[in-house]
């Protein structure tokens, strides 16, 4: 509603054209991944900030395995890429009881480091590679479009009427160009609610992430059901990886990912630590990211809109009873408000900080109101009795 | 501190470091690599006077920004944003130090006041969000790292700030050399040491001293030891968390300065961005000890200035950064083996003296 | 008495840990259907014994037999499976999940590969109705309270098909009316054939319940009563527990002054749902006079003493030496002379990686010996430890070791060495000799009794009821937040008091 507004204001169509929404839905698939695979991790009890270096390996997967073998053994290699990252990140913690946070950095280095040699190593005097970039990947993943949604949504977006045009530009630009990987990842989001919580493994795997203690007393082999989750949390990362190499761009490039394995995390804590959340949140992200992509006139419109929405929940803050959160929040969007008034062009440096900007916001709103699982990111030893 | 604590803070970084350089050499040898040649090719090229006054130079970054990280460390908080940090703070010092045409001795103290004031600005942001919205200091300081090059980029690029230094270069206006630091010169070596590497050791001690003979810094240890105990014992717990980010981030702010005071004397987008990174590598072996970080810092600046050697016998340099990441890893998989082994021993070792001292009775 | 006919037979069972030995030799029969109580002091080894029944450690020597075959448990699996359930004192439950979902975590009924919920409150249903252990099955266990808390954790083991229970200090937490549920359900359950083991130090309760009282002191069984009988009275249950007369801490002489040194008014913490965890405290110490605070555990002692420290949000008058100290922050109360002995030492008394000699200055680390000014005196902080070592008996090869190397009693006296110092005005003292053995909680009692002839108030936290009688000059009661009783200790005897703790008015 308020990206319609937006919208005819500025009169930056993009905002809600076809085309953007399709691609914000597209980088939404890798965010939305990671925050799946930090998903897992966290809900048996280990906060996995090493989500961005396991990616980095999915992408190089990718690129190593898809430019000779073509786009499947990418994909299948940047998953394994990325599970073995995973695996090695369990190993540190919980077999070894090094804190989490730590692990989680040092497998980011780790991962970093190994692929700038391999790359260097392997890409460099391979045609149409460079020292930091690989061959491009032989073949592409199949997309659907489905024409018969599509096309009438479109010409109705094109006519620019006023929210329904806007509302035809999303679901048009869901069903347009829909990447395989995207409807694997949607499945994979679905597969993971029934898993975790309709099944005796996955309230296991949960009670791992609530009070492994209780769960030990039990017989429950926590470890192994930790281990499972930063591997699954892994291939995940790997996963979202390959989408960045194979989908989005064509290739493993250096700092390729550039901070979503962290945006993940964000949308997952945004989520609230479970898949529908984790998948809305992924799609808002998704959506400012594109919007990198887009020109000068959008920016414009990101930060009208940006101003309206936190204007917006300024009032709800409000109507809330917290006073103070709520000024702060009227400054900051009047702040914005101001901003788009006074420029006809916006830097583009404006959106490209704009997905890191919104983790921030979103994250300081979102703190209170949340349900982490109780012994996420606690060290577990087994016999530990507490 | 006794020889033998300082022999023990380093037994593990250097067991870490010889398994490390085990699965590096299984990695060289897999691809065909003469393990002699490369390493006798960074010993020989590393230990000319030349090179050793680069490694100095380039520890010197290191173990500013490991000191600030660890700082964070032991108050268990994880400055990420080291990175953003010390950026931001080049940048704007850069640009105060440009337009200031006054003597070393009142510009100095100026610019690096002004790098601190920015880097602990910037990490500020992040300690407020946590004490005030409880979001993570870690993924809070990564946003701030990209933001901060957002920033930067604007403005050096879209602002007036950054000027044409040379062709494709822009940066901010040149420091003149009034506001310089001076190096000093070491036997044999073309090269000058930077000067600001004594502000560094200064900085190590005082980091010693902060954590160890200050009542301050006894509340940041136990804080950081047990948050429940050390708010027992009179410790603002909130208060804690913001002066510890506020200190991190000014020592953040000053890692670009060796470099920015002593050589290219103006801020431009070449300059190396990935320290913080480093400093967090180093702390992590270093254990957050002042010795152990620059045994660490002196490694780390071994490693990437014989490293460039490595292209000229074939061997793609990032085989280095496998090495650092191998250390990191094992480093702190051999510390909490040598903390639970300690435990253990420590509570034998109590046991024993009890039923000594029963038994003499 | 055939060994068929025990649920349980244990022949010489040893357990050591490093420094320690837990149990030393320790015989025990119990008989099948009935309730059999184990009695002992903290330490006196039964934790060590409950986990070796329930498979979480293995002895060291001795058998084990159920139902007379010999057994050995290699995890809480092998003894769940051979009908044997613990409900530990300190529940094991996941507090975002529902009370269901804990019951049946491990044992999971399944439809295919779902979860079947519907089968499993179906049996729970009944089970819990057989027995009067209603449970709301779908509210999450963070809204549930301790009573329903419990029950869950006994249905968990009934769930399981238990037929032999171990209860580990069931009634710690407990409301009088909780306590009679529970043990109406346990008679239930007894008529069932169903065994259980009931661990307690709270004598009265177990001359209540049980059919057969086993008493252990120092790691080993001492003998095992049956009270039906033998003429059992809690009297004869201490001494047997304790093995020589109770010591009596008793103050002789009056040090009691005029001066007011805490004056509490209308202390009160709300818990955001509705209820007050403080309720309108108001209290009175004076220099050289011991407040003893009666309750059992749960009924506001720890809140009320993080709000005298300034920890907590509690709101109303506290003045200290005549100054209003409400808006004073930990730091400052701890500076003007507040002293504090933690219940638990490891949570807030203790940093535990840190050597010893830095311990003795937590707390204190603005203050000399400690400290001058900003500066740490290192120096002085050595010295004033190994003087603390020394006068107070902690045993350790030396101050550079670990606070995690000490063993509990000694760290406790470490902790009252370091409070006693420092002249202060005001003792808080929450449990200070639990875990203490019998000579040290002697030394500790006479230090505190010594200090108080000099000046000290104190205000004393304890659940042993010998500790609080022997030392308190007045004793307040504190149930559910509110103080309901006021008592004076030369007139009082540990039965009444108890009486007056759990609300039944005598």
């Amino acid at each position: 509603m308020l990206l319609s507004i937006t919208r005819v204001l500025t009169g930056a169509n993009d905002l809600t054209s076809t085309g953007t929404m399709s691609a914000a839905f597209g980088l939404a698939v890798p965010i939305g991944l990671a925050g799946l695979g930090g998903l897992w991790s966290e809900r048996a009890g280990v906060a996995n900030i090493g989500l961005e270096g396991m990616m980095i390996l999915g992408t190089f997967g990718a690129g190593l395995a898809g430019w000779q073998y073509g786009v499947w053994a990418g994909l299948i290699t940047a998953i394994i890429f990325g599970a073995v990252g995973g695996l090695l990140f369990g190993l540190a913690t919980v077999t070894f009881g090094v804190d989490q946070i730590v692990a989680g950095t040092a497998i980011n280095i780790l991962g970093l480091g190994l692929t700038q040699f391999l790359a260097k190593l392997l890409f460099t005097t391979a045609p149409g590679g460079g020292a930091t970039q690989s061959p491009p990947i032989f073949g592409m993943l199949p997309a659907i479009s489905i024409p018969v949604i599509s096309d009438p949504l479109t010409s109705l977006q094109e006519k620019s009427w006023f929210l329904v045009s806007d509302v035809a530009g999303v679901v048009s630009g869901l069903f347009y160009q829909l990447s395989l990987l995207t409807i694997i990842t949607v499945i994979l989001f679905m597969l993971t609610k029934w898993i975790l919580w309709h099944t005796a493994f996955g309230l296991r795997l949960r009670s791992a992430g609530e009070n492994p203690w209780a769960a030990e007393s039990l017989g429950i082999k926590v470890n192994l059901y930790k281990y499972f989750a930063v591997t699954m949390s892994g291939g995940l990362a790997g996963l979202a990886g390959a989408y960045l190499a194979i989908v989005a761009t064509g290739v493993y490039r250096g700092g390729q990912t550039a901070g979503r394995g962290y945006i993940g995390l964000a949308t997952m804590i945004f989520g609230n630590w479970r898949p529908g959340g984790t998948a809305v949140g992924a799609t808002v992200f998704g959506y400012i990211d594109t919007l990198q992509l887009r020109d000068d006139a959008n920016i414009r419109g990101l930060v009208l809109f940006g101003s309206l929405l936190i204007l917006s929940l300024a009032g709800f803050i409000f109507k809330s009873g917290r006073r103070n959160t709520a000024l702060a929040f009227l400054i900051l969007g009047v702040v914005l408000g101001m901003a788009f008034l006074s420029t006809s062009v916006f830097p583009p440096e404006v959106a490209q900080i704009a997905p890191y900007l919104t983790t921030l916001i979103v994250l300081a709103t979102a703190a209170q109101r949340l349900r982490p699982p109780s012994a996420d990111g606690i060290p577990y030893r087994k016999g530990d009795h507490s | 501190m006794s020889v033998k604590r300082i022999g023990d803070t380093l037994l593990a970084p250097i067991l870490a470091l010889i398994i490390a350089l085990i699965v590096t050499s299984a990695i060289l040898l897999a691809f065909g690599a003469d393990i002699a040649e490369v390493f006798g090719a960074m010993w020989s090229y590393g230990t000319r006077p030349n090179s050793i006054v680069l490694i100095l130079n380039l520890a010197t970054a290191y173990y500013l920004s490991a000191v600030a990280v660890a700082i964070g460390f032991k108050m268990n908080l994880f400055n990420i944003g080291v990175n953003g940090q010390y950026l931001l703070g080049a940048m704007v010092a850069a640009a105060v130090a440009g337009q200031l045409s006054l003597p070393g001795i009142i510009s100095l103290p100026i610019t690096i006041l002004v790098a601190m004031l920015v880097g602990a600005g910037w990490a500020g942001i992040a300690a407020w969000l946590k004490v005030s919205r409880g979001v993570s200091e870690v993924i809070s300081t990564i946003m701030l790292n990209f933001i901060a090059l957002g920033i930067i980029s604007y403005t050096i690029i879209r602002t007036g700030i950054g000027k044409d230094i040379a062709v494709n270069v822009r940066g901010t206006k040149l420091i003149p050399e009034s506001g310089w630091m001076p190096g000093f010169k070491i036997p044999g070596a073309a090269n000058e040491v930077y000067g600001f590497t004594l502000v560094a050791v200064a900085i190590g001690v005082g980091y010693w001293f902060l954590l160890n003979r200050t009542t301050f810094g006894f509340d940041l240890r136990a804080s950081g030891m047990s948050p429940s105990a050390a708010s027992a014992s009179g410790v603002n717990s909130r208060r804690m968390t913001v002066y510890t980010m506020l200190i991190s981030g000014a020592i953040a702010g000053l890692v670009a300065l060796p470099d920015l005071l002593g050589d290219s004397h103006t801020y431009t987008l070449n300059f190396p961005s990935g320290f913080g990174f480093t400093g967090i590598a180093i702390a992590l072996i270093g254990r957050n000890n002042p010795i152990g970080i620059a045994f660490g810092a002196l490694l780390w600046g071994f490693l990437d200035t014989t490293s460039a050697q490595l292209d000229l016998i074939g061997v793609p340099q990032e085989i280095v950064t496998i090495l650092q990441g191998v250390t990191v890893l094992a480093v702190v998989i051999a510390y909490e083996i040598a903390r639970r082994n300690k435990i253990r021993e420590q509570q034998q070792e109590v046991g024993r003296a009890l039923t000594e001292k029963s038994n003499i009775l | 008495m055939t060994e068929a006919a025990n649920a349980i037979t244990l022949t010489g069972i040893w357990k050591r840990f490093p420094g320690v030995v837990a149990n030393s030799d320790v015989n025990l029969a119990i008989k099948a259907g009935t309730i059999h109580a184990v009695v002992g002091e903290n330490g006196a080894g039964k934790s060590t014994l409950m986990k070796i029944l329930y498979g979480m450690q293995k002895p060291d020597q001795g058998t084990i037999k159920i139902r007379g075959e010999i057994t050995q448990f290699n995890s809480p699996a092998e003894a769940i499976a051979t009908g044997i359930g613990m409900v530990h004192q300190h529940f094991m439950l996941a507090e975002n999940f529902t009370a269901l979902e804990n019951i049946i975590l491990g044992d999971e009924p399944r439809s295919g590969l779902n979860l079947d919920l519907n089968s499993a409150k179906l049996r729970l249903t009944d089970l819990a109705n057989r027995y009067g252990l209603e449970v709301p099955f779908d509210r999450y266990v963070s809204d549930l309270g301790v009573g329903l808390r419990q029950r869950l954790e006994i249905l968990k083991v009934l769930f399981r098909g238990a037929n032999i229970l171990i209860l580990d200090e069931p009634t710690a937490v407990l409301v009088p009316q909780e306590v009679d549920e529970l043990f109406s359900a346990l008679r239930d359950l007894r008529s069932e054939g169903i065994t259980t083991i009931f661990i307690s130090h709270k004598l009265d309760e177990v001359l209540a319940i049980a059919d057969s009282i086993t008493v252990m002191r120092a790691g080993t069984t001492v003998t095992t009563v049956n009270p039906l009988q033998e003429a059992t009275t809690p009297e004869t249950l201490a001494e047997l527990m304790v093995g020589s007369e109770l010591p009596s801490p008793q103050t002789n002489q009056d040090t009691v002054t005029d001066r007011v040194v805490l004056y509490v008014e209308n202390l009160t913490l709300s818990s955001g749902t509705g209820k007050n965890i403080l309720d309108g405290i108001s209290l009175g110490i004076h220099a050289g006079e011991i407040l003893g605070i009666a309750g059992i555990e749960g009924n506001g002692q720890a809140e009320l003493v993080d709000a005298l420290l300034g920890i907590n949000s509690a709101v109303g008058k506290i003045e200290y030496l005549g100054v209003d100290i409400s808006g004073w922050k930990t730091r400052k109360r701890r500076e003007g002379g507040i002293a504090f002995i933690p219940e638990d030492r490891s949570r807030q008394g203790l940093l535990l990686e840190a050597p010893l000699w830095e311990n003795r200055m937590l707390g204190h680390q603005t203050e000399r010996p400690n400290a001058k000014k900003f500066l740490l005196d290192p120096v002085g902080a050595k010295s004033d430890t190994s003087r603390i070592v020394a006068e107070y008996d902690v045993r350790t090869p030396n101050i550079e070791v670990a606070a995690s190397a000490l063993s509990g009693g000694n760290q406790q006296k470490l902790i009252v060495g370091r409070e006693m110092s420092g002249n202060p005005k005001l003792l808080i003292a929450a449990h200070p000799t639990r875990g203490v053995d019998v000579g040290a909680q002697a030394a500790i009692w006479e230090h505190i009794r010594t200090a108080r002839a000099n000046g000290l108030a104190v205000l004393l936290i304890s659940a042993d009821l010998d500790e609080l009688i022997g030392l308190s000059d007045k004793i307040a009661v504190l149930l559910r937040g509110r103080i309901v009783a006021q008592v004076d200790p030369s007139t009082i005897t540990p039965i009444s008091l108890g009486s007056a703790m759990t609300g039944v008015s005598s």
